[in-house]
């Protein structure tokens, strides 16, 4: 059986996971139906949302923030920052502009998460 | 002179909400004063997600969250300065205003919001042994070089403080290349949420030390080194548990205060538990017509309760400024912290119209389990709420009907 905590939203389920055979996980523990999503997706496929910045030019700032649209799978977040050191945009961005699409083949897009003059 | 109807201190989440609501509410004459080069407060440096959960139903970035609320600022025309600082108010509500652009300039306001948000404890406010060498900032300082200048803070870094700005920086600075080389906290328990010790420190191998402290900090001109050691109960360092880090950047995560100065000058009463404006249910201070919301009342966990607390207040400005005065409700009831209880806001509760509810907020002092929060209405339990975990790090909230004023509505908890 595996312990985790549920990092869906701030509450902080404590979930046990027990797997019945291969890829059949019974969960318990969580208050809502987003804790076994999310449990299942960790036991499997593990993802995190990230935010992070990239090198902007023209604007109020010297960096402008990003964000995964979606989460990523956790072992690519190391190259992830990789990509977004290559980055550099110009200003004006808008919130929700495609920074990088599809980095990584993960289909999971960078954007911007403000706008910047 | 030019005059406002309102002057909202503060073009953070606090101010943005308050002058919104208020411009809702029919008051067109509205200035907001911001020092900073752009309106969004501290949360354009909080790059991270896990803000609007309540408030827009849906997780989204700091600077997103201030967004939106920029947009429908930008909508109502009412009018804001930047770069702007505000010196002096006095009593008669004239505000003494200083930017390089526009020089010194008064104007004057017939209602004032406060809304000027808090500022971190550094290094001076818990006295750490030890030289003075660069190096040593605090977590939001490091945050907003790295997420916003574009500046490194550091490559071997340490963290003192568990709560969630300490936590998200650790992360921070790991993906930034980093090395962080552990999170001291002097409690037994994190004050930060539990989702970010998983995806901050836990995801990236980080060591949480609880019942930690550094004692002391070495380096001429860049810090080279620090040393933890355990505490016992009493706080103090335990012998023998000494423990030294090699680190060029020790990051300080020590707690916020609500940034008074100003309300401080002009005479508003202020609480010595949360360091805020004492306020009653209409968020209005102790002088009448100065009203206060946000970090600047007491900090808060959420920015969402920010927004909330910040519309009760741009509302009843609103209403002052119709010609409601508040001050002229006699009867009136006293919070005050009872067993277990740090504090509580409001501080006074006026006589409500029947049916109206109040929503009173408070930290406990330590974290229990399994119990229970009694309402006393002088003395008369009149509600009891159980919780099966209460942590000072997380705010709590009672809405509450009064049927009557009291003396004093004392909140416990009872194990």
């Amino acid at each position: 059986m595996t312990e985790m905590i549920c990092i869906v939203c701030p509450k902080g389920c404590h979930l046990e996971i027990e797997e019945k055979a291969k890829g059949d996980f019974i969960v318990t523990g969580n208050e809502c139906p987003r804790g076994e999503t999310y449990a299942i997706v960790e036991m499997t496929r593990p993802t995190r949302m990230i935010p992070s910045t990239v090198r902007i030019e023209g604007g109020l700032l010297n960096r402008l923030p990003v964000i995964t649209d979606k989460p990523i799978e956790k072992k690519h977040i190391k190259a992830l920052m990789k990509e977004l050191s290559k980055v550099t945009v110009t200003a004006p961005v808008k919130r929700g502009d495609i920074i990088i699409k599809n980095v990584l083949d993960t289909e999971v897009n960078i954007v911007a998460s403000r706008s910047m003059m | 002179m030019k005059t406002y109807d309102l002057a909202v201190i503060g073009g953070g989440p606090a101010g943005l909400a308050a002058a919104i609501e208020a411009h809702k509410q029919g008051v067109e004459n509205i200035l907001i004063i911001e020092r900073d080069r752009e309106l969004g407060g501290i949360l354009m440096q909080c790059i991270h997600n896990g803000f609007g959960l309540h408030h827009f139903k849906e997780e989204l970035t700091g600077p997103a969250y201030a967004e939106r609320f920029i947009d429908l600022l930008k909508e109502t025309g009412i009018v804001y300065k930047i770069d702007t600082m505000v010196a002096e108010i006095k009593p008669d509500k004239t505000i003494k205003l200083m930017s390089s652009e526009e020089g010194i300039q008064m104007v004057k306001a017939e209602a004032i919001i406060f809304a000027m948000g808090c500022r971190e404890r550094t290094r001076g406010a818990i006295s750490i042994p030890g030289s003075r060498p660069a190096g040593v900032l605090t977590a939001g300082t490091a945050q907003r070089y790295i997420n916003m200048e574009g500046y490194m803070v550091g490559e071997k870094v340490f963290i003192l403080g568990s709560g969630d700005i300490g936590l998200i920086m650790a992360r921070r600075m790991t993906l930034e290349g980093a090395e962080v080389l552990g999170v001291a906290e002097i409690m037994p328990y994190s004050n930060g949420l539990t989702r970010n010790i998983v995806q901050c420190l836990d995801d990236y191998d980080i060591p949480l030390y609880l019942s930690h402290t550094i004692i002391d900090v070495r380096g001429k001109e860049r810090l080279t080194g620090i040393t933890i050691a355990e505490v016992d109960e009493k706080m103090q360092p335990k012998p023998g548990t000494e423990k030294d880090v090699e680190c060029d950047t020790l990051l300080l995560s020590v707690g916020l205060i609500p940034e008074n100065e100003l309300s401080r000058a002009l005479g508003v009463e202020l609480d010595p538990r949360t360091k805020g404006p004492r306020v009653n249910q209409f968020m209005e201070t102790s002088l009448e017509g100065v009203f206060a919301c946000g970090n600047v009342v007491h900090v808060h966990d959420l920015v969402d309760y920010v927004t909330e607390e910040s519309v009760r207040a741009g509302r009843n400005a609103a209403a002052y400024l119709k010609g409601k005065r508040f001050k002229e409700i006699q009867r009136r009831t006293v919070t005050a912290p009872g067993n277990g209880i740090g504090y509580i806001v409001p501080q006074e509760i006026c006589e409500m119209p029947e049916g109206e509810s109040v929503t009173l907020l408070f930290r406990v002092r330590q974290t229990y389990k399994n119990a229970k929060i009694n309402v006393l209405a002088d003395g008369k339990c009149i509600k009891n709420v159980k919780r099966p975990h209460l942590a000072p790090g997380e705010m709590e909230r009672i809405d509450l009907k009064l049927d009557q004023p009291y003396e004093t509505l004392q909140v416990e908890v009872e194990v």
